[in-house]
């Protein structure tokens, strides 16, 4: 592959993965700050909903009337929050970025399968992300109907504000969504199929790529269930058509015409991709620990054919589990029961994962740097987001714990939190291979340890606030008696939330900084196994010079007894036994 | 490795002292807030459910963070590996019987404890239950009592008016002594209660905190939901389902009285 010259075709319309994966993780990281703020005013709301923001009065006049949230502002909040930090940032960052980068680097493979596709996938990615953020300014304001958007709330311009052309333009951007994401997971399905290097035997795969493999499997499945019924529902929106509007609604007054369909329709298409895009995400995060555990502990991880069995499994049986969110929606109570079935049985080999990971560390001998730090962060969030999610999972206790703020701080220390973790880890660790300079480390430090500590006083301590009672979704408590005691509550997780919120500020002042004054470091800093480690840093247009031979597993750390302290799966003879 | 990963001792100490002290911490500060108190018959089985998640995962919970922290703390005082695999077979049971114990111990629970409540709350509904149709629209809670024939008159969405909330059909004879009562749900106190869910315009979710019911109220859908209230008093009903600018104000009440005070409070609604 000759490489392109120009800095238009280099850097911008690049068909490098290398290239596009550093687009889509740039990308989504200004997500994250939109996100972000977002989740700050929401925060700022809940914690003192008395008190008046003149500042944020003169910087977003329509948000912001008289120094306080408009409550329409307030759920449209709510609902981009949710589908920019779920869809905008994690996927991008994490599974289109990382997946985009790391899997024809990992296999050997000097670029994804379809390079045109793959830049194709980034720039209708970076339309639908552009075409979300264009909510916000339309008539009506952003969509906020939540990030499930359940009709008729988000069917009917007359039942919210933000369900006028906000919602079209969310729904638009979903579909664009699914199409980016859709070309990403077939790359990276035909790379792991077809482009491996000699040698590279799917078990000789490291649990990155696996994890990859899985995710990219499942999104290709679940995903194009919405955009159907997203068109759906912008036909019931624009064209007249009913597929989710039963007869008789009442809207502001009017009766309206159309009638048949069935609001619990949408709600079984969404949660098919819901769901599994909960394992979308999680699924990378969790193959990115183990390889990052082996490189931080000097040692092979713990049950590796296990784990990936685990993975697969539990990518399997995270097909089929999507109806325990909607265990209260009116479903059939024999249907819940068996979502709540499926469900404990998917606990079965995400506990082994669980185990597997501690396992990993057993025996160690334990370095200590920023990505480790977060990848050790991660085992504690897995275990403290799985335990709760025990709760929800089970349809008996769900009826008490549905649509509150359990709920909340379970899928954040989960999607939020596992994988927010992961992707810390995965930037800090693979910083030095992107950019030849590594990420200032006194900064990364205190980075985990106010992000750690921050992340269980927001959301484990909103998991409490729901065990008492109160909804999600709610603009305030103030004239709920029951909730009087969650108040202080809510003072303190948005006081933790600031916090953290200036913790970020400082990863991305690092992120940025480091990129031009990091400290210039040797190709394989961290002494780690997998073939990207043997090229130069940045990696070369076209990636191996010659194609690689693969030798062994990725985890020959410590081999010989001790007696090397690593062997890279390219190096070739000896007599390093493989041992899985 | 690089060279900010010296001296690892103490880092390593200070990051196991942290996970102990984050699961610690949180199992004391959980055992002081708690769920509203019960009031429901079945809402003590949901209450032994959530109990039993919270001894066996808070258990889980600390052990793992301790042996995470065990781990770490060693494992930053190491000079070498000392724990290579036996062999993958080894691995795997280790993996498959600690995951099956922890998923196992959490899930007997489930089905044991679980399974019979969730099968009397979506059961057959005792046919003595007192009958409200709960209607919920954007942002109250129309109830609608049958009155004394205990017959329901015919309702119509065409004849929904702000002064006829359920569009009652007045030429229906069993209408006659039909009430409507605004965000105002009166119960007598261990009768069964059946409330059936309805909705003219988006999704709400009706909520009893206290008495452990929850359920969705969907348009084009009549649902049922039983309970029976154990205690009188005054109990707030806050909407759970995103329904709107007032979802966060839809509040409705439910008054639980003795069975006169019911008889009484029936009478006068008769009367207007």
């Amino acid at each position: 592959m000759s490489e392109p010259q120009s800095f238009l075709r280099k850097y911008i319309f690049s068909l490098d993965h290398k290239i596009i994966g550093i687009q889509y993780i740039v990308t989504g990281f200004a997500m994250a700050i939109v996100g972000g703020l977002l989740s700050l005013l929401i925060r700022l709301q809940l914690g003192w909903p008395t008190v008046m923001w003149p500042i944020l009065e003169t910087l977003m006049p329509n948000a912001y009337q008289s120094g306080v949230m408009a409550p329409e502002f307030y759920l449209a909040a709510v609902t981009m929050h949710g589908t920019i930090m779920a869809f905008f940032f994690i996927s991008y960052v994490l599974v289109s970025g990382f997946g985009n980068y790391l899997v024809p680097l990992q296999v050997g493979a000097k670029d994804m399968a379809f390079p045109l596709l793959n830049m194709l996938s980034y720039w209708i990615g970076l339309v639908s992300a552009l075409v979300m953020i264009m909510a916000f300014f339309v008539e009506g304001g952003a969509a906020a109907a939540g990030w499930t958007a359940y009709p008729p709330l988000s069917a009917l311009p007359g039942a919210v504000p933000g369900s006028g052309l906000g919602q079209s333009v969310w729904l638009l951007s979903m579909a664009l969504f699914i199409v980016s994401f859709t070309m990403t997971s077939l790359n990276v399905v035909a790379t792991v199929f077809s482009m491996r290097a000699k040698g590279m035997s799917m078990m000789r795969m490291p649990m990155t790529v696996w994890s990859f493999f899985i995710a990219s499997v499942m999104g290709l499945l679940a995903f194009p269930a919405l955009t159907a019924g997203a068109i759906m529902l912008l036909f019931d929106r624009h064209a007249g058509t009913a597929f989710f509007l039963p007869a008789g609604l009442i809207i502001g007054g009017n009766l309206v015409e159309v009638g048949g369909g069935s609001p619990l329709l949408w709600q079984h298409l969404f949660w098919f991709l819901g769901h599994p895009e909960v394992y979308v995400l999680i699924l990378p995060a969790l193959g990115i620990n183990f390889d990052i555990l082996a490189a931080f502990t000097r040692k092979p991880i713990f049950g590796y054919r296990i784990a990936v069995w685990s993975l697969i499994l539990s990518g399997f049986l995270g097909m089929i589990v999507w109806g325990h969110h909607m265990f209260v929606s009116g479903m059939s109570p024999f249907s819940g029961e068996y979502f709540s079935l499926s469900t404990l049985l998917i606990t079965i080999p995400m506990a082994v994962v669980g185990v597997c990971m501690l396992g990993s560390l057993w025996g160690g001998r334990l370095k200590m740097a920023t990505p480790g730090l977060f990848a050790l962060g991660l085992i504690s969030m897995f275990g403290t987001g799985g335990f709760g999610g025990l709760f929800l999972g089970n349809a008996t206790a769900d009826i008490q714990l549905h649509d509150t703020y359990f709920v909340v701080g379970h899928f954040h220390l989960m999607i939020g939190g596992v994988t927010v973790f992961g992707t810390f880890a995965a930037i800090y660790f693979w910083f030095p291979k992107m950019f030849g300079r590594l990420m200032n480390e006194t900064l990364g430090r205190v980075h985990f340890w106010i992000t750690t500590i921050g992340y269980y006083l927001i959301f484990l301590t909103q998991h409490f606030v729901g065990l008492q009672g109160a909804p999600r979704r709610y603009y305030a408590f103030g004239s709920y008696e029951y909730l009087e005691q969650t108040a202080t509550s809510n003072e303190f997780i948005s006081i933790a939330a600031m916090v953290v919120g200036a913790a970020q500020a400082m990863f991305i002042f690092n992120f940025v900084w480091s990129m031009f004054r990091g400290k210039v470091t040797d190709t394989n800093p961290w002494r780690a196994t997998t073939l990207e480690w043997s090229l130069p840093s940045p990696p070369p247009h076209g990636n191996f010079a010659t194609p690689p031979v693969v030798h062994r597993w990725p985890y020959e750390y410590s081999p010989d007894g001790g007696e090397n302290d690593f062997a890279g799966q390219q190096v070739d003879g000896g007599n390093v036994p493989v041992t899985a | 490795m690089a060279d900010s990963t010296s001296a690892p001792k103490l880092e390593g100490l200070l990051v196991a002292l942290l996970f102990v002290g984050l699961s610690v911490g949180f199992a004391i500060y959980g055992a002081r807030n708690w769920f509203p108190e019960v009031a429901s018959r079945h809402g003590v089985g949901i209450d032994a459910m959530i109990m039993f998640l919270l001894a066996v995962t808070g258990a889980m919970f600390l052990i793992g963070h301790l042996v995470l922290a065990l781990f770490i703390w060693q494992g930053s005082r190491r000079n070498s590996v000392v724990a290579r695999l036996a062999s993958s077979k080894a691995e795997r049971r280790v993996a498959i019987t600690l995951g099956l114990v922890m998923a196992l111990a959490a899930e007997g629970g489930v089905l044991a404890i679980g399974l019979p409540v969730f099968g009397e709350y979506f059961g057959e509904i005792p046919a003595d239950a007192v009958d409200v149709v709960v209607t919920g629209q954007q942002f109250a809670w129309n109830n609608h009592y049958p009155g004394g024939d205990g017959v329901f008159g015919r309702t119509d969405v065409a004849l929904i008016t702000p002064t006829n909330p359920v569009g009652l059909d007045s030429n229906d004879p069993a209408a006659a002594d039909d009430f409507v009562s605004i965000n105002q749900l009166t119960v007598p106190v261990d009768r069964p209660v059946k409330i059936t869910l309805r909705s003219i315009d988006v999704i709400h979710s009706f909520f009893l905190p206290h008495h452990r019911v929850k359920q969705d109220a969907v348009p084009g859908m009549t649902i049922p939901v039983w309970f029976v209230p154990t205690r009188e008093g005054r109990f707030e009903i806050p909407c759970t389902e995103l329904c709107g600018l007032g979802h966060y104000r839809m509040q409705g009440f439910l008054n639980v009285v003795s069975q006169t005070e019911y008889e009484t409070w029936l009478d006068e609604q008769a009367g207007n």
